[in-house]
């Protein structure tokens, strides 16, 4: 089998991400070249043919160009299957090129068994096993699903590709994410308020807690979205990651995209009237209970210690 | 103008799901249903779009069963102008190349300046529908968009990307976009407006007149995943939950030294 990967730039620098196209490639077990539009200051690590297009021509964002790029690469090649990360740039691009190759095109793989793809199906409640009926096939990975154990190692073989960098998107410049305020990555203890708080009235109470543990409180992106708690204190993909002696999720189901940005604390509690939501396999202690009864008592308790 | 956007109905998440009989697919019995979360942004920012440029069609269009014209209503209560249904009662067998398939054959010969759907679906998420029917239409397409504008043809918005950095981004009609959680407020529907909403339009179209390509690929099967280690779980009364947890975190953390 052969593997086209294709690994992302931002800025100017390559993403660590390769990694986990790599490992992924090494599971299959199929031979594989890596794909980048990119520079030649910032290379990955990857013992193997790097086909580079340059960034100042293709833009980072281009994805008419870049879907066209690897098409010509997968023709030449003769390759089987085209490899993103199910990311922003990655599940933007894939169903371009699985559209121009007649092929199917598997979402956010989290692991292969029995050699198929499985994948979350409602917030990862249920997985799904799938299997591809076209000859090629594209995929995408669930962010952190794969991984290189150790750091990548290995010289690539530099092949320069050429080509129109045109496109009927313009992409015009980056806008970093809003700073200031407080800074949840230093924090030791984190309480987070999620949707299941309600109404805005309610995140009082998870500040509440975060204060009488001495921490400080953050949440999950809809209560962000809602304007109900500002957007530095977001934890996750599009927010923080944190890393906190203590962290509290109060009312959030534990999407992936929130797990990512705080399965790396010390002790995880979470609070949930919802059994089954997916933030237990996180936890270390699942309090099955409504926060709005919970957390007040826990606070008193703890305010009284 | 004529605007499109596209809707799907979905469980909610909170639900208590089983693996159905064929073991394919959740059992659809027992559970509550309500728009697809990114698709509510979508129907806000199509309307909000129409209400900007007043003369403007806007259509909702939703493939599956009967019971997503609940979910159609909503949308046409928010503001939507008309209602295409495409009627096909096994919507859930089919891969996101069909479903984009109906969608483009629905579409093609409509010329619709923008086409509006959310950036995945909670159930399947597959972020895939939306780009897959620009690329059968020829239209060009943004996915994952935060922050969206429209002035004389041209269209700027805002795609969120990791960690919370947005990427600028310039386009002409007519266009796609793929919608992300926070890209508005989607409004409540007012009582008069879901009166109104009984009259507008809804059309029921047959999936067999739409459905022009092949599934590329197929479930072999959905189940529950292993729950791996999974903490300690407390249940019972709040009070000596609480007494509970301060007991191991006074055991296991450093927390309340
Ligand atoms: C590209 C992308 C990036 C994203 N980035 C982020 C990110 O950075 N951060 C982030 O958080 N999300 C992010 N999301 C959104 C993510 O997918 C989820 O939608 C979100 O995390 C859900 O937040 P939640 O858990 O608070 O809400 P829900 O999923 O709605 O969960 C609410 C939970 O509260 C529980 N609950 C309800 N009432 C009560 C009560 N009274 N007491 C106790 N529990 C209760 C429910 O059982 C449920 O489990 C992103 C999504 C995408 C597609």
């Amino acid at each position: 089998m052969k593997i086209v990967l294709v690994a992302e730039y931002r800025d100017g620098k390559l993403l660590g991400s390769y990694g986990e196209l790599i490992d992924f490639a090494d599971k299959m077990g199929g031979e594989s070249v890596m794909f980048l539009v990119g520079n030649d200051t910032d290379l990955p690590k990857y013992d193997g043919v790097v086909y580079l297009a340059d960034a100042e021509n293709f833009g980072e964002y281009n994805p008419d160009a870049h879907k066209k790029l690897i098409v010509d690469l997968v023709g030449k090649e003769q390759a089987d299957m085209v490899v993103f990360c199910h990311s922003s740039y990655g599940w933007d691009l894939a169903p371009r090129v699985a559209f121009a190759l007649k092929a199917a095109q598997v979402s956010e793989i989290v692991e292969i068994a029995d050699g198929l793809p499985v994948t979350p199906v409602c917030n990862a409640k249920l997985r799904r096993t799938v299997k591809v009926k076209t000859p090629q096939s594209v995929v995408t990975l669930q962010s952190g699903a794969f991984g290189l154990t150790e750091e990548p190692a290995g010289s690539p073989v530099i092949e320069k590709i050429e080509g129109n960098g045109e496109g009927r998107i313009e992409f015009t410049g980056y806008e970093e994410a809003e700073s200031g305020g407080v800074d949840l990555s230093k924090a030791q203890i984190i309480v987070s308020a999620g949707r299941g708080v309600g109404k805005p009235e309610n995140v009082e109470m998870i500040a509440n807690l975060a204060k009488a543990l001495g921490g400080e409180y953050g949440a999950s992106r809809p209560v962000v979205d809602s304007e109900w708690v500002e957007h530095n204190r977001q934890v996750g993909t599009t927010g923080q990651t944190v890393s906190p002696k203590l962290y509290v999720a109060c009312g959030i189901s534990g999407a992936i995209q929130h797990l990512a940005g705080m399965k790396k604390s010390e002790f995880i509690v979470a609070v949930n009237t919802d059994r089954d939501a997916p933030i237990a396999e996180a936890a270390d202690v699942f309090v099955v209970a409504d926060l709005k009864e919970f957390v007040p008592l826990l606070t008193e308790k703890i305010q009284s210690l | 103008m004529k605007i499109l956007v596209c809707i799907k109905q979905v469980p909610d998440m909170e639900s208590k799901f089983k693996v159905d009989t064929a073991g394919t697919w959740y059992e659809k019995t027992d559970l509550a249903w309500r728009m697809n979360e990114y698709d509510e942004y979508a129907v806000e920012q199509a309307i909000q779009l129409k209400e900007q440029v007043k003369d403007a069609d806007l259509t909702v269009l939703s493939v599956g069963g009967n019971q997503v014209k609940e979910t159609m209503k909503k949308a046409l209560a928010m503001g939507c102008d008309r209602g295409a249904h495409i009627e096909d009662d096994s919507s859930s067998d089919k891969e996101p190349f069909e479903i984009a398939g109906i969608i483009g054959e629905y579409a093609k010969d409509k010329s619709f300046d923008l086409i509006f759907t959310g950036m995945q679906s909670q159930d399947r998420g597959s972020a895939q529908v939306g780009i897959l029917v620009a690329e059968q239409l020829d239209m060009s397409a943004v996915s994952t968009v935060v922050d969206f504008s429209y002035s004389d043809g041209t269209v700027n918005v805002k795609r969120e990307l990791e960690g919370g950095v947005k990427a600028c981004i310039t386009a002409k009609t007519p266009l796609v976009v793929t919608c992300q959680l926070g890209l508005n407020t989607p409004r409540y529907p007012t009582l008069p407006n879901i009166m109104k909403a009984k009259k507008k339009e809804l059309l029921s179209l047959p999936v067999e007149d739409l459905l022009k390509v092949e599934p590329r690929q197929e479930t072999v099967k959905v189940y529950f995943p292993e729950k791996k280690g999974g903490g300690l779980v407390l249940e019972g009364d709040a009070a000596e939950l609480a007494d509970k947890l301060i007991q191991v975190l006074k055991e296991k953390t450093a927390v309340l030294a």
